[in-house]
């Protein structure tokens, strides 16, 4: 029951007298006005052509029509509504007549029933079953099984590194200190196993694995854009700035940071990546044009539980 | 008037024993209780906005060439959903308006969210028996993070790109059913299957919404069954008592002021500030990276962790078990949302507190939960300022490679030292007022004494 603290109104009012301001009427109805006045004021830009897409205007006229309702309500019940504080119990804590009466019904109804394991059983069966079958269109969405597209790149021995103009890449091009992004000829570029970054680094300073001896023809090295930590792209191709870990130039995902050394065969320097960026061996022809000499080291993209680390397909 | 309107409604509804109570429910009053309120409000705006950007967005991937009046995009080839992205920012009247009430709405209504849910923590108001609105209240706001972040992946710009590259990654990571999982949702290799676009379309603008719209039904169901918890503010108000305003004629007014303004400041950052700047980012290609995009803030913490975790993934010989990606992107929020959930049990089970509790605690007052909540929220709060080192390395010229080996020492440091501070400082603030309180008690005794002295003194009449 609802009480008045201190008892000093009429008891048969329920609500305390207000203060009783007709002057902060009056403000509260000025306040209104002039929502009203903004909430036009934003028609009339909106309808004004060469106003129409001015965002700051727009905004600031619909803006101001809310503030004013804000502040007329504020007021409104500040000063022309009464307002007095008034105490009341909590809800009981429980009812537990009717938590009685709940597990009785359901105790008793079920009490003439012998074989209740059973038909637990059986129902859970079925729901499980229908559950599944609910599931089973959802499969269409997928490949849910064959994981094997995570491993197809479209680079093939032979294929020839060209720009996103679609221009083949010539040894000459490729200078020290900068990098390039290099696409399979004739592919799509949406493949996450296509884009390549080619830098060139000094011969002498190769210190590849010895199973890679011959992938970087005159220090020209090429390795998937795709970051092996969570997908971003490698676009950073930094000096050296951490001297402890980072002999030469190294190739950083902006994401997370990882920093993989190029003349290492793409080694984790820093950062979270887990596993190498996958190297993609190259051959220079006879018309000076570099190509693919086949796949890549390892699988490219975002490792996975159980993804195999052999040379994609 | 009044009479004839209410009569016509209760015999044709019967809703006026309840009207009656409505009007009478009481509001404790206190301005850290707004928070909620404040998000609730947000998240209408959400709503009414986002219905009015689902009116020009075109969630599709085909291609097509922009030819609107944003010079620098001017034939640039992109999806569908890009572009009518841009030309709601460009051609349509007060469409970016709409889009950047929309984006600060859904900052606000984070925001919101994580301050009420600080205040609910430290004040104890999680405790029995509102254990499960608290529990709503958290599956809330993680709804609300995927929410947000699927906003802005819809918009298949460059930003949107790197997002999703980054959940792609996070996804495969999963144990076990990583690989399978992504694919089927992506429905291919990143960047996916073009439907992958109407999968994050109906999600934003259907399934979250219509989960968050429940989930906060059912929270505010919760809080009106039992009541609201009150701060001890008079002595009227008891475990039992509760004190505060009624709801009518006190609370609504100030309550839909309240509303008006929050919708007034959303408006006004709406057109005056500017957030996502899309057009800056240009479409999404696979191979182009940037770093000049950043992400909303409020997922900056997965950032820091991502960034803080050493490089390295679980294998057995060459068969890969975990991926490095799933303990920053996975376990971490995983294990934040696990120990804030559990929490009103913890306490009951190691903290001994039992019973109801509608009288919330000031912190200072339960040295334990404050200290470990200051600790626990230190932790986060480092490792969501790691997310944003390398900015520092843009703007101070910190070294970004030193900010990572300190941040990992700090994120294991600062919370134990954050722990034993803040226990200190309760105790000694309850000691403080102790000594008051017996200062005071001592004085008035002191006092007492005195005038009984005097009147001893006082020679009785002869
Ligand atoms: S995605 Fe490259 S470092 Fe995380």
């Amino acid at each position: 029951m609802t009480t008045s603290p201190d008892g000093e109104h009429d008891s048969h009012d329920i609500v305390a007298p207000g203060p009783q301001s007709p002057r902060s009427e009056l403000a509260v109805a000025a306040l209104l006005v002039a929502a009203a006045v903004s909430a036009i004021a934003f028609i009339v830009v909106y309808s004004l052509e060469k106003f129409s897409t001015q965002h700051e205007l727009l905004g600031i006229t619909l803006a101001a029509s809310f503030a004013f309702v804000a502040a007329a309500l504020l007021l409104f019940g500040e000063r022309v509504l009464p307002s007095e504080e008034v105490a009341e119990d909590y809800p009981e804590a429980a009812a537990p007549m009717e938590q009685e009466e709940v597990a009785k019904v359901m105790e008793e109804s079920t009490s003439g029933i012998t074989r209740k394991r059973l038909l637990v059983g059986a129902g859970g069966t079925a729901g499980g079953a229908i559950g599944l079958a609910a599931l089973t269109p959802a499969l269409s969405m997928g490949p849910w099984i064959d994981v094997a597209p995570l491993y197809r790149t479209p680079w093939r021995p032979g294929r020839r590194l060209v720009d996103d103009k679609g221009k083949p890449y010539k040894a000459e091009e490729i200078e020290q200190e900068t990098f390039y992004t290099a696409f399979p000829e004739g592919s799509s570029d949406r493949n996450l196993g296509a884009s390549l970054v080619v830098v060139r680094v000094d011969p002498a300073a190769l210190r590849l694995p010895p199973e890679r001896a011959g992938w970087a023809p005159e220090g020209i090295l090429a390795f998937s854009k795709i970051c092996p930590h969570a997908a971003c792209t490698v676009a950073i191709y930094q000096k050296p700035t951490y001297g402890p870990t980072q002999p030469g130039p190294a190739l950083v995902c902006p994401c997370h940071y990882s920093t993989f050394d190029p003349a290492k065969g793409g080694e984790v320097l820093f950062g979270p990546a887990g596993r190498p960026l996958p190297q993609l061996p190259l051959t220079v022809d006879a018309g000076r044009e570099i190509r693919a000499g086949g796949n890549f080291s390892d699988a490219i993209g975002p490792s996975w539980w159980g993804i195999e680390m052999e040379e994609p397909h | 008037m009044i009479r004839r309107t209410v009569n016509f409604l209760d015999s044709r509804t019967g809703a006026v024993p309840f009207l009656r109570k409505s009007l009478r429910y009481i509001f404790p009053d206190h301005w850290s209780f707004l928070l909620g309120e404040i998000a609730m409000y947000a998240f209408i705006v959400l709503v009414a906005t986002g219905v009015y950007l689902t009116l020009f967005f075109e969630p599709s991937l085909a291609e097509t060439t922009y030819t609107g009046s944003y010079k620098p995009l001017q034939g640039l080839a992109m999806s569908e959903a890009y572009r009518s992205a841009v030309e709601l920012s460009f051609d349509i009247p007060s469409g970016l308006l709409m889009r950047q009430t929309h984006h600060w709405a859904s900052n606000i209504f984070v925001a919101a969210i994580l301050m009420h849910l600080l205040r609910v923590f430290f004040t104890g108001a999680f405790r029995k028996p509102r254990e499960i609105t608290w529990v709503i209240g958290l599956l809330m706001l993680f709804a609300t993070l995927l929410e947000g972040y699927l906003g802005y992946s819809m918009i298949d710009d460059l930003l949107s790109g790197i997002g999703l590259a980054i959940g792609y990654g996070v996804a495969l990571s999963l144990p076990v059913v990583g690989a399978n999982l992504t694919l089927g949702l992506w429905g291919g290799p990143f960047p996916g299957d073009p439907a992958f676009e109407s999968r994050m379309y109906v999600a934003h603008v259907f399934l979250l919404p219509i989960l968050i719209g429940t989930l906060m039904a059912g929270h505010l169901a919760l809080v009106a069954s039992r009541h609201h918890a009150q701060f001890k503010a008079t002595k009227r108000a008891t475990e039992r008592k509760l004190v505060g305003m009624p709801a009518f004629p006190a609370q609504v007014p100030r309550s839909l002021a309240l509303m008006f303004a929050t919708v007034a400041v959303l408006f006004l950052l709406g057109g005056l500030v500017q957030i996502n700047p899309i057009w800056q980012w240009g479409p999404f290609e696979v191979s182009q990276g940037t770093n000049g995009a950043q992400p909303d803030w409020y997922l900056g913490w997965l950032i820091g962790s991502l960034r803080l975790v050493p490089g390295f993934d679980v294998t057995i010989g060459d068969y890969t078990l975990i991926p490095n990606p799933f303990w920053g992107g996975a376990l971490f929020p995983l294990v934040v949302m696990a120990v804030l959930g559990a929490w009103p049990w913890l306490e009951r089970r190691f903290g001994g507190v039992r019973g109801f509790h509608n009288i919330l605690d000031r912190p200072r007052d339960v040295p334990g939960r404050t200290a470990f909540g200051f600790a626990f929220f230190t932790w986060v709060a480092l490792i969501f300022l790691a997310g944003s080192a390398d900015r520092a390395t843009v703007f101070f010229g910190l070294d970004y490679e030193s900010q990572v080996v300190f941040f990992r020492g700090a994120v294991i440091v600062a919370p134990i030292v954050a722990f034993f501070v803040t226990r200190r400082i309760c105790r000694e603030l309850k000691r403080g007022e102790e000594i008051g309180v017996d200062k005071e008690r001592a004085e008035e005794e002191a006092e007492e004494e005195a005038q009984e002295a005097e009147r001893e003194k006082e020679p009785a009449p002869a």
